[in-house]
C-alpha cells in the first residue's frame, strides 16, 4: 500500500466516523496537535472531531536527507475526538484494520507514553501504540491545553505516517517509500530535505530570526487585544517555529532558552483564555449538535 | 453464617506497566482493611493483575457484618436521677436516642463519679448492602503518582472501562466511575470475547479460556519457563533482569516468548549499549553464550499466541535494525568528537535554571575534589589525575548516546575517556562518580573516583539546598537523597572516615556562596543540610539494627564523622546488655540536667573544697585523659570506658554534695564542674535520650 493510498484510507475510515477531514494549517508547526483545529478545538465545552494530514517541521531533525528515519519535515495523521468516545481504543484498531493490518495477525501494544509540549503548556497521559515493537502511533487523553485544565477530556491519535508506510511496505529507508506508483517520497521530499536541512543549519541569519520572534510575538499580542484569537495563534505558531529555527542553530543560550520557551507559553496561555471567551460570547454555537453527541 | 467469595475487577484502558504490581497490592490491602472496619469477617483474598484489569478474590466472606455491642456513656448519676430517685429527663432523652428503656441503663463508676451506660446491640447489615455504599471510596482511595480525567470527573491512572463486582453469583450493582458493576468482563484484546462471569470462583478460569492469565505470578512463571526452554533449545544463556521480567509480565495478558536475530557486525558496540537499545526501546532480553559474550540475537514476549509468530518476528528484527543504526550512528559520532569539544559544549547545557550550565558546576566540582584531595595527602600524580578527571568528568553528557540512553552517562564517559587515550585512572574515576547509584550498588573502588563521587554529590546537594530546593515527603525529583546516602556511605570506608562531613559541607557552601549561587542565608540552610545529612544516617544505623534511642542519642552528638557515630552506637548497643549500664546513664543524665543550669560559669578547681568535689574532678580530669588516648588508638569502646571511669565520683559527688546551695560562687562553681562533664560526654552521645524498660 503506497503513501497516498494510506492516507486516503485513513480519511475514509475516519470520515466515517464523524469526523471533519480539515486540510493541513498553512502556518509552520512542530507537531499536529499545534493546528488550531485541535489545540483551539480542544479548548473549552464544545463537542469536535476532525482528522487531517499534519506536515510537521522540526529544524532540528534535519539530516540533509541523509538519514533513513530522520527529517526535516515529516507527516503525521493527526485525529482529535471530543469528547473522547468510550470505544476510543477499539475504533483506533478497526483505523489499522483499514489498513491492512490484522491484530490477530502482530503484535499490538499500549505501551506507557505520557506527552507534553511545555512550550504550549500542552500535557496529556496515553500511551504510544507498537506495532511488532514499532511506534506507530501516539494515543493521547488531554489534560491540559494553554496551560488550562480542559473539560471534556479529547483524545488524540497521531499516526507517524513514514513510520507506519515503512512498516507497511517493508522499506529501511523513508526515501525509498512509495508515494504513488513510479514516484517515491524521496523523489517528492528528497531535495527540500537537504535545501532546510542547510539552510536550517548554515544559512539562517540569527539575527533576523530574533527580531522575527519579537516583532512575531508583539504582533500576536495586538492581535489579541483585539479579541483576534487565530491571527493571535497564528503568531505564535510563527513564535515557535523561529525559536525551533534559532535552537537548531546553537544561537539560543542556556540561560536565554528558558525565556524564550516562557515566553511561547505565555502567549498560548493568553491566547486559549480568550478562545473559551469568545466562543461563549458566540454562546458556544457547537454545543447540542446532534453530530456532536452520537458518541457521548 | 454462609461464606461467600466476593470479586472485584476494575476493566482498564492499558495501566503503566510499573504502577499494575503496586496498585493491586493496594486494592487487595485496602478491601481488607475496609472488610475489617466494616466487621465483615473474610478467610483470605488473592489478588489478579494484567494491564487491562485489577482484581481481587476475597475467599469465605461473611453474608452479614458482625454485630456490634457497644457501651454508651450518657450523663452522670448525679443528672440522670432526680433527688428522689427516679429517672431525670436527662436520662430518658439519653436512653430513647440509644434506642433502649430507662430500666436497661446501667451505672459504672469512673475516676470516683458514677455514670449511666446503654449497652447497645447494633445489628450486622448485609454485606452487599455495605458493599454497594463502601466499595466505591475503596475504589476511589487507590494511589498513582500521576491520574488522569477521561469523562466526568473521577480520576484514575487511566480510563475505567468496566466494573465487575460478584458476591458468589450474584452482582452488586456498585457504582463508580461513571459505570456500574456487572457480571461482563473482556476477554484477551485480540483473542478473546466480551464474557459473564458466572460465579465469583469462576474468574481465573473463565478467563483463561478468553486467553487472559490473570495471575501475575503465573505469567511470571511461564515468561521464565519459556526462557529457559529457549535457553536450552538453542544453547543460550538469556541473562533475566528482575526489572524487566517485571515490566514485561506486566505488558502482556497472555505472554508467549520468541526470538529474532540482528546482524553480527553490531556487536563491535559496547555490550551495555546493546542491553540497553534492546531493554530501554524496546523490552528485549539480550542472548549470550556460555561465556557471557553477547550473540546477536534477543527474545521479546508477545502479548498473545504463537501464530503468525514469523510476522512478528520480522517486524521486531526490523525495528531492533533502525534502532542499532542509531545507536552505531551515535557511538560513531560521539568518537569523532574530541574531549575537549565535548567539555566546551557543557557550557551550553543547563544543570539547573538558578544554577547556571553542566560547565559551571564542573568547576565547582574540581574545586571541591582538589580540596578534598589534599585533606587525602594525594600525591603530586594523583593530584593531577583527580584534576583531570574532574575536568572532564562530565563531558559523555554532550554525546549523542548518553542523549538518546541517560542511563549510560559515566559508562560511556569510561568507554570513550579509554579510546581518547586518557589514563586508565581518569577513565575509571568518570564512571565511578556517579556511584552509588542505587541503594545497594557498588561504591567507587579508586580513590581518584570516590573523591569525585564526594565532590559531584555534595555540590548537587548543597547547591540544590542553597536556592531552597529540598526533597520533601515523597517529592525528590533531583534523588538528592539518594546522593547524600551515598555521600554518608564514602564516608563509612576506611578510606574517607577522617574526613568531617561538616567541613565538607562548609567547604561546597563557601565556594557557592561566592558564586553567588546561595539564594537563601547560609547558616540555615547549613541548618537544614546537617538535619538532612543526619536523617540519611538515621537509617543507615537502622539498617543495622541499632535502636532507635541510641540513634537519637548519638547522633545528637553531631555527625561531622558517619563512621564514628556508627562505632559509638556499636558500643552503646553492647553496653545496654550490661547490668551497670542503667546506673551509668543515670549518672550521665543528673550531669546532664544539672549542668544545664550553668549559664557558662568558669569553674574555679581551687574552690572545690569537699572531698566528693575534689575526687569528681580528680576523675574527670583522668578521664580526659583516657578520652584523648583512646581517641588517638581509634578505639570507640574505650571512649566510652573513659566516661564510664567517671560514674562512681558522679555518684558520689550527688551523695554527698548539695549543688544548689544559697551563696551563688559555690553554686556556680559546682555547675560548672558538671559542666565540664557533660561536655565530654556529649562528645560521645546524650545519653538521657536512652531508654530503659
Amino acid at each position: 500500500m503506497n503513501m497516498q493510498e494510506m492516507i486516503k484510507r485513513l480519511q475514509d475510515f475516519w470520515s466515517e466516523q464523524g469526523c471533519i477531514l480539515c486540510q493541513p494549517y498553512d502556518v509552520e508547526k512542530g507537531a499536529g496537535t499545534l493546528n488550531p483545529m485541535t489545540f483551539l478545538r480542544s479548548l473549552g465545552p464544545e463537542p469536535w472531531k476532525a482528522a487531517y494530514v499534519e506536515p510537521s517541521r522540526r529544524p532540528a531533525d534535519g539530516r540533509y536527507g541523509e538519514n533513513p528515519n530522520r527529517l526535516y519535515q515529516h507527516h503525521q495523521f493527526q485525529v482529535i475526538l471530543k469528547p473522547a468516545p468510550a470505544d476510543i481504543q477499539e475504533i483506533y484498531l478497526n483505523s489499522l484494520r483499514a489498513l491492512g493490518v490484522d491484530p490477530l495477525q502482530h503484535d499490538i501494544r499500549f505501551v506507557e507514553d505520557n506527552w507534553e509540549n511545555p512550550t504550549f503548556g500542552a500535557a496529556g497521559l496515553g500511551w504510544e501504540v507498537w506495532l511488532d515493537g514499532m511506534e506507530v502511533t501516539q494515543f493521547t487523553y488531554f489534560q491540559q491545553v494553554g496551560s488550562l485544565d480542559v473539560d471534556p477530556v479529547s483524545v488524540e491519535l497521531t499516526y507517524g505516517l513514514e513510520r507506519l508506510a515503512s512498516y507497511i511496505q517493508d522499506k529501511e529507508n523513508v526515501f525509498e517509500l512509495e508515494w504513488v506508483p513510479g514516484v517515491l517520497y524521496g523523489d517528492v521530499f528528497g531535495q527540500p530535505e537537504y535545501e532546510h536541512s542547510k539552510y536550517t543549519f548554515e544559512i539562517s541569519d540569527p539575527d533576523w530570526l530574533f527580531r522575527q520572534f519579537d516583532d512575531f510575538e508583539r504582533e500576536a499580542k495586538r492581535a489579541l487585544s483585539e479579541n483576534l484569537v487565530f491571527p493571535a495563534y497564528d503568531f505564535a505558531l510563527k513564535c515557535s517555529h523561529t525559536f525551533n529555527l534559532l535552537d537548531a542553530r546553537g544561537a539560543i543560550s542556556v540561560t536565554e532558552r528558558t525565556g524564550y520557551i516562557g515566553r511561547v507559553r505565555n502567549l498560548a496561555r493568553k491566547i486559549a483564555r480568550a478562545y473559551i471567551e469568545e466562543r461563549e460570547k458566540l454562546g458556544f454555537p457547537l454545543m447540542n449538535r446532534k453530530g456532536g453527541e452520537e458518541n457521548e | 453464617m454462609n461464606k461467600r467469595d466476593l470479586l472485584v475487577e476494575i476493566g482498564c484502558e492499558e495501566i503503566p506497566a510499573r504502577f499494575v504490581g503496586d496498585a493491586v497490592r493496594q486494592l487487595g490491602q485496602k478491601l481488607a482493611d475496609w472488610l475489617n472496619e466494616q466487621r465483615i469477617s473474610y478467610e483470605t483474598y488473592h489478588t489478579y493483575a494484567t494491564p487491562r484489569r485489577l482484581a481481587v478474590h476475597v475467599h469465605g466472606v461473611a453474608e452479614r457484618q458482625a454485630d456490634l455491642y457497644e457501651e454508651v456513656k450518657g450523663p452522670a448519676e448525679r443528672i440522670a436521677k432526680t433527688p428522689d430517685g427516679s429517672w431525670s429527663k436527662a436520662a430518658e432523652g439519653f436512653a430513647r436516642k440509644q434506642g433502649v428503656a430507662v430500666d436497661d441503663l446501667v451505672f459504672k463508676e469512673i475516676k470516683g463519679e458514677n455514670y449511666v451506660f446503654a449497652k447497645v446491640h447494633h445489628e450486622g447489615a448485609d454485606t452487599v448492602r455495605q458493599l454497594q455504599e463502601g466499595l466505591p471510596e475503596v475504589l476511589q482511595a487507590l494511589h498513582f503518582p500521576k491520574t488522569m480525567r477521561w469523562q466526568g470527573r473521577t480520576r484514575f491512572i487511566r480510563p475505567v472501562r468496566w466494573l465487575v463486582c460478584l458476591f458468589d453469583d450474584a452482582v452488586v450493582p456498585v457504582e463508580w466511575a461513571g459505570l456500574t458493576a456487572g457480571r461482563k468482563t473482556r476477554g484477551h484484546r485480540f483473542l478473546g470475547h466480551e464474557i459473564e462471569i458466572t460465579h465469583a470462583a469462576e474468574y481465573v478460569n473463565a478467563l483463561k479460556q478468553q486467553y487472559v492469565l490473570v495471575d501475575a505470578t503465573e505469567r511470571r512463571e511461564l515468561i521464565l519457563q519459556q526462557l529457559r526452554q529457549l535457553q536450552e533449545q538453542r544453547g543460550w544463556v538469556i541473562p533475566v533482569d528482575p526489572g524487566l521480567l517485571e515490566e514485561v509480565t506486566y505488558l502482556v495478558e497472555y505472554p508467549t516468548a520468541l526470538y529474532g536475530t540482528f546482524n553480527e557486525e553490531f556487536l563491535t558496540l559496547p555490550k551495555e549499549v546493546l542491553i540497553t537499545t534492546m531493554r530501554e526501546h524496546q523490552r528485549y532480553f539480550p542472548v549470550e553464550d556460555a561465556d557471557g559474550h553477547l550473540l546477536p540475537y534477543f527474545v521479546t514476549v508477545r502479548n498473545g499466541d504463537d501464530r503468525y509468530l514469523q510476522t512478528v518476528v520480522k517486524g521486531n528484527e526490523k525495528v531492533l535494525r533502525a534502532r542499532l543504526a542509531d545507536a552505531r550512528f551515535f557511538y560513531e559520532e560521539d568518537l569523532k568528537q574530541p574531549i575537549g569539544q565535548a567539555v566546551a559544549k557543557l557550557e551550553q547545557i543547563v544543570y539547573q535554571e538558578n544554577l547556571g550550565s553542566v560547565g559551571d558546576r564542573i568547576r565547582r566540582m574540581a574545586n571541591l575534589a582538589s580540596a578534598i584531595g589534599e585533606r587525602l595527602n594525594l600525591e603530586q600524580k594523583e593530584l593531577q589525575q583527580l584534576s583531570r578527571a574532574a575536568q572532564i568528568a562530565k563531558f559523555d553528557l554532550a554525546t549523542q548516546m548518553v542523549g538518546e540512553f541517560p542511563e549510560l552517562e559515566g559508562f560511556m564517559g569510561r568507554t570513550y575517556a579509554r579510546k581518547a587515550g586518557e589514563e586508565e585512572a581518569v577513565a575509571e574515576a568518570i564512571f565511578e562518580h556517579h556511584l552509588p547509584r542505587f541503594a545497594s550498588d557498588k561504591l567507587p573502588q579508586t580513590k581518584i573516583g570516590g573523591i569525585l563521587a564526594l565532590a559531584d554529590k555534595l555540590d548537587a546537594i548543597c547547591s540544590s539546598f542553597g536556592i531552597g530546593i529540598q526533597p520533601t515527603g515523597s517529592q525528590d525529583p533531583y534523588g538528592l537523597r539518594r546522593k547524600a546516602a551515598g555521600i554518608v556511605q564514602i564516608l563509612l570506608s576506611p578510606a574517607y572516615r577522617s574526613l568531617s562531613l561538616d567541613e565538607l559541607l562548609e567547604l561546597s557552601l563557601e565556594q557557592l556562596e561566592q558564586a553567588g549561587l546561595l539564594k537563601q542565608d547560609r547558616a540555615g540552610v547549613k541548618k537544614d543540610l546537617t538535619e538532612f545529612f543526619s536523617l540519611r544516617i538515621k537509617t543507615v544505623l537502622q539498617e543495622e539494627g541499632i535502636r532507635y534511642d541510641v540513634i537519637d542519642a548519638v547522633i545528637a552528638s553531631g555527625i561531622s564523622h558517619p563512621a564514628e557515630v556508627l562505632e559509638k552506637a556499636g558500643v552503646l548497643m553492647d553496653q545496654l546488655s550490661r547490668e551497670s549500664f542503667k546506673q551509668e546513664v543515670e549518672g550521665f543524665t543528673r550531669v546532664a540536667n544539672l549542668a544545664a543550669k550553668a549559664d557558662g560559669a568558669e569553674l574555679n578547681k581551687e574552690a572545690l573544697t569537699e572531698p566528693a568535689e575534689q575526687a569528681l574532678l580528680r576523675a574527670f580530669e583522668e578521664a580526659e585523659a583516657l578520652w584523648e588516648r583512646a581517641a588517638e588508638q581509634k578505639d570507640p569502646a574505650a571512649l566510652y570506658s573513659a566516661l564510664a571511669h567517671m560514674v562512681p565520683e558522679i555518684h558520689r559527688f550527688f551523695d554527698e554534695i548539695m549543688v544548689m546551695v544559697d551563696d551563688p560562687a559555690v553554686r556556680f562553681n559546682r555547675l560548672a564542674l558538671l559542666a565540664g562533664i557533660m561536655r565530654l560526654t556529649r562528645r560521645f552521645a546524650s545519653f538521657e535520650y536512652l531508654v530503659f524498660a
